[in-house]
């Protein structure tokens, strides 16, 4: 490979075709479906005491699960972070079983052993959340070798913040990665904030994607909360990594719309960043954009929310009647039975 | 004056920092944000930054540094957010700090505080009773306190210690305990249990959380005109042997109790000193009682299940005093 080098790419053209329209409605609803179930996660669920414990959500940041995760092929593997809710959405899990598993009950992926965001399923090609941050990144990066033993054209895609860059994991991971060239995506949602630890206390250069020349690796930054843009990064990385070149990281600029969790109100936050950033909201962007192309008409977006509610609100119903598990079975899943 | 469990450290490390200016902070969010659960709150304001230094998400370079710091004379205590997560700094604590007094003579002078324990739906990765980690490897002290005015006086002691200290804090004592401090500075020994209550029966030895379960037990037998001593083990390692063989002799019975799980659980342990030393003075066998052999579960009805409560105990309470 030649000398690393870091591209800043910003994708302005407006695609056209009829085909980015199909994708912009995609997109809208992913992105609309993750805000709303984690609107319901943290100010409903969350505040009326039906889910206890930590709550983290992706607000604000949903173009970076949903521009990527519709660029993965169903078939590629999957390692989410914890604030990538439309990665299981997009891969076909249900906002039921979402609500489910952040209120313990039987229906959510872990029968209630795990909490929130803590829940995988390798059948469908998601693994679960390690809690300490960047221990994915050398799993990932073993998921990404077995696919290129077994001669797969399929790739990994793991996905990271801006804090968890920091650690040793991370480092690790990575360089293995390059040194092995394995097929093996890197999305960083740098959302400046690691709990309350802003970017000047995480990190000396001013990007997580700096540190790619350093493993030869290479890395481009995207607007994260333009949904075209991470799709468009995306592609280009995945066709990196399916063509036997290695792993490529995408950071992508975005900023956390909430506190660290549920419980933290944030008050480290300048008051004007989230009035800034308020402004760049992907969702909103993504409709002024639809409807600036002529892709839907306003009708149309109100009618996708809509269904987004309704979906919603019977996915709630359906999970509170899951049964909470049975503390007989405490002892079971330890090992295979 | 009336305090929590979170004030009382805080207390402690406050006025460690003020008597003592090579005393400083290391960890995570300790800073403007006065850490996960609050425990540093205010220390940025009055310290600065010197003295209180928020770093990036990297536990074996927190560790890391602590020690490299106490070699040139600080006295670092650092803070993992979670205990579970100090497994990101483990080959650090085990294979470096536990070891250099042994191998070279060199004192590494650290505190490594890890808030600890279940009881507060975190779930597998949020709620680890880990203690076991590090008892099995010498040259670390491992304190687990109970009570505010033994988490005060610990964490003092802990601080002017010249060996390392795995300080665990029981997250679900922080804002449920409150009691009055002793006036004044004041510190509590490593390396002494405290009986926690006295009584002639039976004797349960236990530590941390677990303390108030065997006081709520202790309570209801009481009544039952069965009294229970309870051995509050407040350090592990070096354990304090001699007040548990006591009671032991006293009362002849002696259930041992804590959250961690079973199987290589502490109590294995302490089960086997009291067999190997006191099995003259022995009216029963030893009972241990823990958790399950499972990761700690998310859903409330399941951690219920899975953590020791007064009714498991008085289940086997019952049980040998029967015996
Ligand atoms: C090894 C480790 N240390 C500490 C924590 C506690 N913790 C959970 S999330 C978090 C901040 C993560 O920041 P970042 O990686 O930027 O992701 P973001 O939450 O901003 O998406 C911390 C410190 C952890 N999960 N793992």
């Amino acid at each position: 490979m030649a000398a690393a080098k870091l591209e800043v790419v910003r994708t302005r053209q407006e695609p056209e075709s009829e085909l980015h329209a199909e994708l912009a409605r995609k997109f809208l609803y992913y992105m609309g479906l993750m805000r709303e179930v984690e609107d319901r996660i943290e100010r409903k669920l969350y505040r009326q005491g039906k889910i206890v414990g930590g709550v983290y959500v992706g607000r604000g940041q949903e173009a970076i699960p949903v521009g990527s995760g519709l660029a993965a092929r169903p078939d590629d593997v999957l390692f989410p972070s914890h604030r990538d809710l439309a990665l299981y959405l997009i891969r076909g899990l249900t906002p039921g079983q979402i609500f489910a598993q952040y209120m313990g009950r039987m229906d959510g992926l872990t029968a209630g052993r795990e909490g929130n965001m803590h829940m995988g399923d390798l059948k469908k090609g998601l693994v679960s959340i390690i809690s300490a941050m960047a221990a994915s990144i050398p799993v990932a990066a073993g998921a990404a070798m077995a696919l290129k033993y077994q001669g797969k054209d399929n790739i990994a895609w793991v996905y990271f913040g801006d804090g968890a860059s920091s650690r040793g994991d991370w480092h690790e991971g990575i360089n293995f990665a390059t040194v092995q060239k394995l097929p093996l995506v890197l999305l960083c949602n740098n959302n400046q904030y690691a709990y309350s630890t802003p970017l000047s206390k995480q990190m000396a250069c001013a990007n997580v994607a700096d540190r790619a020349p350093g493993y030869n690796m290479p890395a481009e930054i995207v607007d994260g909360n333009d949904v075209f843009a991470v799709h468009e990064a995306a592609q280009r990385a995945a066709a990196h990594a399916r063509a036997g070149l290695g792993p490529y990281l995408i950071e992508c600029k975005t900023f956390r719309m909430t506190g660290h969790s549920a419980h933290d109100p944030a008050d480290y936050v300048p008051k004007r960043m989230f009035e800034e950033w308020a402004g760049m909201c992907p969702i909103a962007r993504l409709e002024q954009r639809m409807e600036e192309n002529g892709w839907a008409a306003r009708e149309e977006i109100d009618e996708t929310r809509a269904k987004i509610r309704r979906e919603a609100d019977a996915a709630i119903e359906w999970a509170e009647q899951s049964p909470y598990p049975d503390p007989s079975t405490l002892l079971d899943r330890v090992y295979e039975s | 004056m009336q305090a929590t469990y979170v004030e009382a450290i805080r207390q402690g490390i406050w006025e460690e920092m003020e008597r003592d200016p090579n005393v400083f902070l290391i960890g995570e969010d300790i800073g403007v944000y006065g850490g996960a659960f609050k425990v540093t709150q205010g220390m940025l304001d009055h310290f600065g930054e010197r003295r209180v230094v928020d770093t990036p998400i990297a536990e074996s370079a927190i560790v890391g540094a602590a020690i490299g710091a106490s070699f040139m004379g600080l006295r670092p205590v650092a803070e993992m957010q979670f205990a579970d997560f100090i497994s990101c700094g483990f080959d650090q604590i085990v294979n470096f700090a536990a070891k250099c007094r042994y191998r070279w003579n060199a004192p590494v002078p650290i505190v490594v505080r890890a808030p600890c324990g279940g009881g507060i739906h975190g779930g597998p990765y949020h709620s680890q009773q880990n203690e076991a980690w590090f008892t099995h490897t010498p040259g670390l002290k491992v304190v687990l306190p109970a009570t505010a005015k033994d988490a005060k006086g610990l964490i003092k002691s802990a601080i002017r210690d010249n060996d390392p200290v795995i300080f665990y804090e029981h997250k679900a004592l922080y804002r449920r305990i409150k009691e009055d401090l002793p006036e004044g500075d004041y510190t509590v020994p490593i390396g002494k249990a405290n009986i926690h209550r006295e009584g002639k029966d039976m004797t349960i030895v236990t530590y941390s959380a677990m303390v108030y379960v065997a006081e709520e037990v202790a309570q209801l037998m009481e009544k039952e005109g069965v009294s229970i001593e309870i051995v509050d083990l407040r350090t592990l390692t070096p354990l304090d042997e001699e007040t548990i063989l006591t009671s032991v002799r006293k009362t002849s019975k002696v259930i041992v109790l804590h959250e961690a799980n079973l199987t290589g659980g502490f109590g294995g342990e302490i089960a086997a000193r009291i067999t190997e030393k006191a099995f003259e003075s022995l009216d029963g066998p030893v009972l241990r009682i823990a958790a399950p052999d499972t990761p700690v579960p998310y859903s409330p009805p399941l951690e219920k299940a899975y953590l020791p409560d007064a009714q498991k105990l008085l289940e086997k309470v019952r049980w040998l005093a029967e015996y």
